[in-house]
């Protein structure tokens, strides 16, 4: 069985943005970009089921610019065996995203999709489901543990509260959550190994998917700053301060 | 389309109780000015819709039963509300829990238009507000769909009061799709307050060092009647499962008081918690990031001022 990941090239977990002053986005030039960290977790889940013999092939995907092929690089040099870039330089919002996969879904049909729960740049936490919608297959989100055993998808998955444990017919999609697994580095051998994989290139409309956006940004502003930086002395004055000052305890 | 609007909020609940992520989501309805309509979907969850029905701002529910739903998946949620909405709504309205996150992009991608997640503010009917990196920016985005698709922070919206005396109507429910089914739940028993909805949050991060002493915060916690959490580090680290988790990619809460043990103030974790009402920190590094959004800093080693705060209350 073959499964597919969908990678996202993200602006790095430790970078930090800046909101323009013209208040028309974030500026982002110059900055750290890496794959959206949910979406390191899928790779890896996709890879150590193949590893386990669940799977036979690894294939990950991304949507986006040129420098995407960056990405899957990355994911290549942590196991999977080739990429697939969906290339354009327009605003692709999940929506988009998810009919671009779908595309490429009918055309590798793999028996498993699994996806980052969220990206980190616009913390939708929609695309999978969104895929999952537009294949009519069912989903299992929030993932933290997948079972792949003779065709059938047990998926332990996060829910407020607690964990719940959904059994799923296959095709399927799986998005991520932290404590699926935690991804291997790339060691230098693989990343010189992955530079040789295949990576093809295609594009939305080769795809037949048009991609414009549903939802224009009228704004980006920064939020209100917080005040803090109040220090206490020791536990007697922070009682008393909560008591009295804030009066947020009786 | 609809005129007025008609706005569909779909309920959250475990067929016994109406959740109350769902109230603050019709509060969030409410502001966009339509006719409000609640759907509970589900199986003998006659109490769940009686509550809904109960809450000011809410003009109809719609209940659809079956055995199948008792526990639904996100397959039939969508199938069923697919069954009431095209033509019917201008808007449909979730929280932004792990149910609404679950089922909520699966019915906008049904209906093929576009979600507006975690929205914050409503400006107009279709202008949203709504964090993105981590909350590091606000954007103001603009849905041209005919039909909103919304989910919204439960912290960002005052829970609806009861007193409403809406009409509950029975629907059917759609076909069971057969996808997937839950097969267990291994649900933390509550013994204190829930972490979204409590008055006091108590959150420890690494500092604490172990999952053994994360039990320390128990008796502060008892103290001020406060819900436990966490910060990702010490959900990383294994001190405590991952539903105690606040931050960027766990849960968003906004307490009276949220005291962080421990915790760097790592900018996923101020995602979480930084828009409380007052903040606390207790951290031995006197750089921690955090200390710059507390309202109160205490410098010095946990494992001795943990103690004696309890002590203090009394």
């Amino acid at each position: 069985m073959k499964i597919l990941v969908a990678v996202k090239r993200v602006v790095d977990f430790n970078a930090k943005i800046r909101v323009r002053s013209d208040g028309a986005g974030v500026d982002i030039s110059n900055t750290k970009m890496s794959m959206n960290p949910f979406d390191e977790i899928a790779v890896e889940e996709a890879v150590r089921l193949r590893e386990k013999g669940a799977a036979t092939e690894v294939l990950a995907v991304s949507c986006g610019v040129a420098q995407c092929q960056e990405t899957l690089r990355t994911a290549m040099a942590m196991g999977a065996d080739r990429g697939v870039l969906v290339e354009t330089d327009a605003d692709l919002q999940p929506l988009a995203v998810a009919k671009l996969l779908r595309a490429v879904v009918e055309q590798e049909k793999p028996g498993l999709v699994i996806l980052g729960k969220q990206a980190i740049d616009d913390d939708c936490n929609q695309t999978g489901q969104m895929l999952a919608a537009l294949l009519d297959w069912p989903q299992a989100a929030f993932a933290s543990k997948v079972d792949l055993n003779d065709g059938a998808l047990t998926v332990k998955r996060e829910i407020d509260g607690g964990l719940e444990t959904v059994e799923a017919r296959l095709p399927a999609i799986v998005t991520t959550d932290l404590r699926l697994n935690e991804p291997r580095y790339a060691t230098l051998p693989n990343i010189m190994k992955a530079k040789k994989k295949p990576l093809s290139t295609t594009t939305p409309s080769t795809l037949g998917v048009d991609v414009t956006p549903r939802l224009t940004t009228l704004k980006v502003s920064e939020p209100l700053k917080r005040k803090g930086g109040g220090k206490v002395q020791d536990v007697q004055e922070l009682v008393a301060k909560l008591r009295n000052e804030a009066k947020v305890i009786a | 389309m609809p005129d007025p609007m008609a706005i569909l909020v779909i309920a959250e609940h475990d067929n016994r109780t109406l959740k109350s992520a769902t109230s603050h989501a019709v509060t969030a309805a409410a502001r966009l000015q339509g006719q409000v309509e609640v759907l509970v979907v589900g199986y003998q969850c006659g109490a769940v819709a009686q509550a809904a029905a109960g809450l000011r701002g809410v003009d109809k529910v719609h209940v659809a039963e079956a055995p199948y739903l008792a526990t639904p998946t996100p397959e039939n949620v969508a199938a069923t509300a697919m069954t009431v909405l095209p033509g019917a709504y201008t808007h449909i309205v979730l929280a932004a829990t792990s149910f609404g996150k679950n089922v909520s992009p699966r019915i906008a991608a049904l209906l093929d238009v576009a979600q507006v997640s975690d929205v914050t503010a409503i400006e107009s009917a279709d202008t949203f507000v709504r964090p993105i990196y981590a909350g590091n920016a606000l954007a103001t985005v603009q849905s041209k769909d005919p039909i909103k698709v919304v989910t919204v922070r439960t912290t960002a919206f005052e829970s609806a009061p009861n007193g409403g005396t809406a009409p509950i109507m029975a629907i059917e429910a759609a076909p069971d799709t057969g996808k997937s089914k839950v097969v267990a739940q291994e649900l933390t028993k509550l013994e204190r307050p829930e972490l979204t909805g409590a008055r006091v949050v108590i959150a420890g991060g690494r500092g604490l060092g172990s999952g053994e002493n994360f039990k320390m915060l128990e008796a502060l916690a008892d103290k001020l009647q406060a819900a436990i959490g966490a910060s990702r580090a010490a959900v990383d680290a294994g001190f405590v499962p991952n539903d105690y988790q606040v931050g960027q990619t766990g849960k968003v809460v906004a307490p009276d008081l949220y005291i962080a043990i421990g915790i760097s103030g790592a900018i996923q974790h101020l995602a979480g918690m930084k828009d409380s009402k007052i903040i606390v920190a207790i951290n031995k590094d006197p750089e921690a990031a955090i200390f710059q959004i507390a309202d109160y800093g205490l410098v010095g080693d946990l494992f001795e001022l943990v103690p004696q705060f309890t002590k203090e209350l009394g």
